[in-house]
């Protein structure tokens, strides 16, 4: 059952990316990468990722794209103007780069995790189901991973100041 | 006997130093004060004759201890390097004494008379810089201990050599004699270099103790290597002492002033390679066919050279190939074994050549101040310009017939007891060696054309009508004192010179042979039987008689007419006055093959098209090929850098895959 | 039993935001696709994290907060560029020419 919802979910993700990257009209392509990463929010769930899905779907497709909305609209590049993708030689190009790479990274994935390091089945579905989704994931963060997550928001600062400088209309 | 160490000997490096000091001093006032002709004088002379007196007080020394060894006086160390080891030493024995009395004494005379000659010329203070720096090279070369030192003071008499023929060297033709002489020297300088190599691969030393010592035992007598270096060593002697093929350079080097000419080219510098054999005896001793090459050669050079000498109408040039000749004369002395014949005659030609060649001197030099009064231009070393001046010159022509006769070969006269002694030698060899009857036949035509030249140039310059012209004529006197006074010491030196090594008494041969004893054992005797040897003796004296008495038979002074107005030669004549063309051969069998191969292939092929066009212009295409290649990369466009980024990752993913 | 699929699927779609950056002109359509990108990478996190721990889930959170800063930036770059050179097709932004 699992397998049949993960297929559907992943073949609609797949067509959304593909429509993503050949739109002509910006807005198009970002609507349609908001659908990519509503799919990918649903695949995490199967995938035992609760808290995960949930911050997706609030700041990936929440915030982030919606920023790249407004700043389309700023820009006023709404409409399908001439199109920007390249000509037959950049497809060429394009798509030969994209099937090697593909092929590269299919053959990588056929290699398997290494043995003593696999926990065993359904394990971290136990922990999301006993400690509930958010603790699962907060619970080391704050402990283990303090220092990242401190620094992360040291990082947050500065690309807010960042922003902030390089849209000011005089500096 | 005392021995020489702590004796006058121990000084002998004075002698080098002082003309060598002469020459800074010299030097420093060719820059400075180049007008302060009387100081410079005084420090040209002073020097050659302090080096004089130096080289009696060794002489003196060397007579009171009679070393059976020769006595080395070691400077410094010079080249330590591995197994070679070469110091700075200088040799004192009986040879070298004797060459450092003759350049020393020589040159002091030369020096002097040089004060008159060049008295008018600009480059006076650089005359004598450059001549005090020739006797101290000069000296190195007598006096050094080992092959080497030898070789410093060789190639520095070239040096000088150069600097002195192309004394004048505002004048093209002057400049290129002195470039000439230099290269043809080179070239048998290369075969010294060869020779030293030989002689330290197989016997582990260059000092000439050493060498002499090891040699009978390490090599093998007749033997190839033996045979090799000394053929090599004459080579060094062909080029250095004028013999053929080499001998192209002296009669071009006499465009230099004529107390070079007298110095350089007849008492020291070309008697350089007579001295080498002389010094190497033992090696030559051991090898029958080196010394018989070398006997050989002198003796066709010696008639060759006699035979130009008969045509020639320059007076300086019938006395350079009367060096050429004489020269061959002392190589067919060291050749079939007479070493101190070879010597003896090196002694008594250092003194009459040089009072011939500074007797025309006196001559030229004379003619260039009347020639300077009338303001006429002419060739005041052509004989056809003189004649009569025994009338105007009676000093200097007095003195020149002395030197004639002895060249010729007149006894008592020094020239007949030298020249005599190689060819009894020869005849000697002979009885044994049949090309030994050959080289002294030889030696017997040159001696009879020697006379005859010799004779022709005294008739043609001091006898008949003088051609000079009317307006010279009052102008024409004796040459000053300063001139004149040298000439009479080297004719003194030339009367008494025989009495170095009479017959039968053989002064110098015994002074010599402890530097010749370990050869003499190898050779056979050199000795004519006394009723051979006076039926040779008279032979000689009737030859050197009858070439003079032939040549004022039929030759006509009055017959000769000015340069400019004088028929064109004819036939075996003109050969002869051009010398068997013997320079066109060479230039266009040597010569300018080898400035094609230099210009057309080496230049302009090899460094020019080869070299330029794919190294230097190479290198610089490819670089801005190769530059011009990486400004394509870029663009400036993102697209580009982000699809090699992609190439990039996917390359790298591709090889970790692997 | 998920994992193998999971990592087919990222891949794909990593593969598809390479081509979608090769493809785009427009600067803007370019950050989307590697935004794409970003995402793939992230699922492969969270597949793996199934079996080798949460920590690959804490990673995703990080990985999602510098993207976000990332987006912020590069945006705000996007639109200084604008004003300056009144385009965003990266082929007219080219003054790095060499």
């Amino acid at each position: 059952m699992t397998l049949v919802a993960f297929w559907a979910f992943a073949g609609v993700a797949i067509a959304s990316a593909l429509l993503c990257i050949t739109r002509r009209s910006p807005v198009a392509s970002a609507l349609w990468l908001v659908n990519t990463l509503f799919n990918l929010a649903a695949i995490y769930v199967l995938l035992d990722a609760h808290f995960i899905a949930a911050v997706q779907v609030l700041v990936y497709a929440g915030a982030i794209m919606v920023l790249f909305l407004f700043v389309i609209m700023l820009l006023n590049l709404g409409r399908a103007g001439p199109t920007d993708i390249r000509g037959a030689r950049g497809k060429l190009v394009a798509g030969v780069a994209g099937l090697v790479l593909a092929a590269e990274l299919i053959v990588l994935r056929l290699a398997a995790p290494p043995g003593d390091l696999q926990l065993p089945a359904g394990a971290v579905a136990q922990t999301v189901a006993a400690a509930g989704a958010v603790r699962a994931v907060g619970q080391p963060l704050f402990q283990s991973y303090l220092v990242p997550f401190e620094i992360t928001s040291v990082l947050l600062l500065a690309a807010i100041v960042g922003a902030v400088v390089l849209a000011k209309r005089r500096l | 006997m005392k021995p020489l160490a702590g004796s006058a000997a121990d000084w002998v490096g004075l002698a080098i130093l002082l003309p060598f000091a002469g020459f800074l001093v010299n030097g420093a006032l060719a820059f400075l004060r180049p007008r302060a002709k009387r100081l410079v004088s005084v420090v040209g002379v002073g020097a050659v004759a302090a080096a004089f007196a130096v080289g009696v007080a060794v002489f003196l020394a060397v007579l009171r201890a009679h070393p059976a060894e020769p006595y080395v006086r070691t400077l410094w160390t010079w080249i330590p390097v591995g197994d070679l080891r070469v110091d700075a030493a200088l040799q004192v024995d009986q040879l070298s004494v004797v060459m450092l009395l003759v350049v020393t004494g020589v040159s002091s005379l030369i020096h002097v008379f040089s004060i008159g000659y060049m008295h008018d010329d600009p480059g006076y203070a650089r005359y004598f810089a450059y001549l005090n720096l020739f006797v101290a090279f000069m000296l190195v070369l007598v006096l050094g201990a080992s092959f080497p030192v030898m070789f410093i003071g060789w190639e520095g008499v070239g040096l000088c050599s150069y600097l002195l023929i192309g004394f004048w060297f505002e004048e093209k033709e002057k400049a290129d004699a002195g470039f000439k002489a230099f290269l043809v020297n080179r070239i048998g300088d290369f075969g010294f270099l060869v020779a030293m190599f030989l002689i330290f691969a197989h016997l582990g030393t260059l000092d000439f103790r050493e060498v002499f010592a090891r040699a009978p035992q390490a090599l093998v007598p007749g033997g190839g290597t033996v045979t090799a270096i000394a053929l090599f060593l004459f080579m060094g002697c062909v080029g250095k002492s004028a013999q053929i093929p080499l001998y192209v350079w002296l009669p071009d080097a006499m465009a230099g002033p004529t107390p070079v000419s007298a110095l350089i080219h007849a008492a020291t510098m070309v008697t350089a390679g007579v001295y080498l054999v002389a010094r190497s005896n033992v090696l030559f001793a051991m090898s029958p066919t080196a010394s018989a090459v070398v006997a050989g050669i002198g003796a066709l050079t010696a008639l060759f050279a006699a035979t130009i000498g008969l045509k020639q109408w320059d007076i300086k040039k019938v006395l350079a190939y009367s060096t050429v000749s004489q020269l061959g004369y002392m190589f067919v002395g060291v050749g079939v074994g007479a070493y101190a014949a070879g010597i003896f005659h090196l002694v008594t030609h250092a003194f009459f050549k040089a009072l011939l060649f500074l007797g025309a001197g006196s001559v030229i030099h004379v003619l260039h101040r009347a020639y300077h009064h009338t303001h006429r231009t002419a060739d005041a070393q052509d004989m056809r310009n003189m004649g009569g001046l025994m009338a105007y010159l009676p000093w200097t022509s007095r003195v020149m017939w002395v030197a004639t006769l002895a060249i010729a070969g007149i006894p008592p006269l020094a020239g007949f007891f030298s020249k005599d002694e190689i060819l009894g030698a020869a005849f000697a060899r002979g009885a044994a060696d049949p090309f030994y009857r050959v080289v002294w036949a030889f030696g017997l035509v040159a001696a009879f054309l020697t006379a005859f030249y010799m004779a022709r140039l005294m008739l043609y310059t001091f006898h008949g009508p003088n051609r000079t012209g009317d307006l010279e004529r009052p102008h024409l006197a004796e040459a000053p004192w300063v001139m004149t006074w040298p000439l009479v010491v080297l004719a003194g030196l030339t009367v008494l010179g025989g009495a170095l090594n009479l017959p039968h008494v053989g002064t110098l041969h015994r002074w010599l042979e402890p530097v010749t004893e370990r050869s003499a054992a190898l050779l056979p005797n050199l000795a004519p039987a006394t009723g051979v040897e006076i039926g040779l003796m008279v032979l000689a004296a009737l030859i050197g008689v009858g070439g003079i008495w032939l040549a004022t038979r039929i030759l006509r002074p009055e017959a000769l007419v000015p340069p400019e107005r004088a028929p064109a030669e004819t036939g075996f004549a003109k050969l002869l006055l051009e010398k068997y063309r013997v320079d066109e051969l060479y230039d266009a069998v040597i010569v300018r093959p080898l400035v094609w191969l230099a210009r057309v292939v080496l230049w302009k092929g090899l460094d020019a098209g080869i070299i330029d066009t794919a190294g230097v212009n190479g290198s610089a295409a490819v670089a801005r090929g190769l530059g011009w290649l990486g400004s394509r990369l870029q663009t400036g466009q993102v697209g580009t850098y982000v699809f090699f980024f992609v190439v990039g990752a996917v390359a790298l993913l591709a090889a970790l895959l692997r | 039993m998920l994992l193998g699929p999971s990592l087919a699927v990222s891949a794909i779609l990593f593969s598809l935001g390479v081509v979608g950056v090769l493809l785009r002109r427009n600067a803007i359509v370019i950050f989307m696709c590697i935004e794409l990108m970003l995402n793939a990478v992230n699922l492969t996190f969270i597949a793996l994290s199934q079996r080798l721990g949460l920590d690959g889930q804490v990673f995703v959170f990080f990985v999602m907060t510098v993207a976000a800063a990332e987006a912020a930036v590069g945006l705000a770059i996007v639109i200084a560029v604008y004003r300056h050179r009144d385009t965003v097709n990266l082929q007219n932004i080219n003054l790095l020419r060499g």
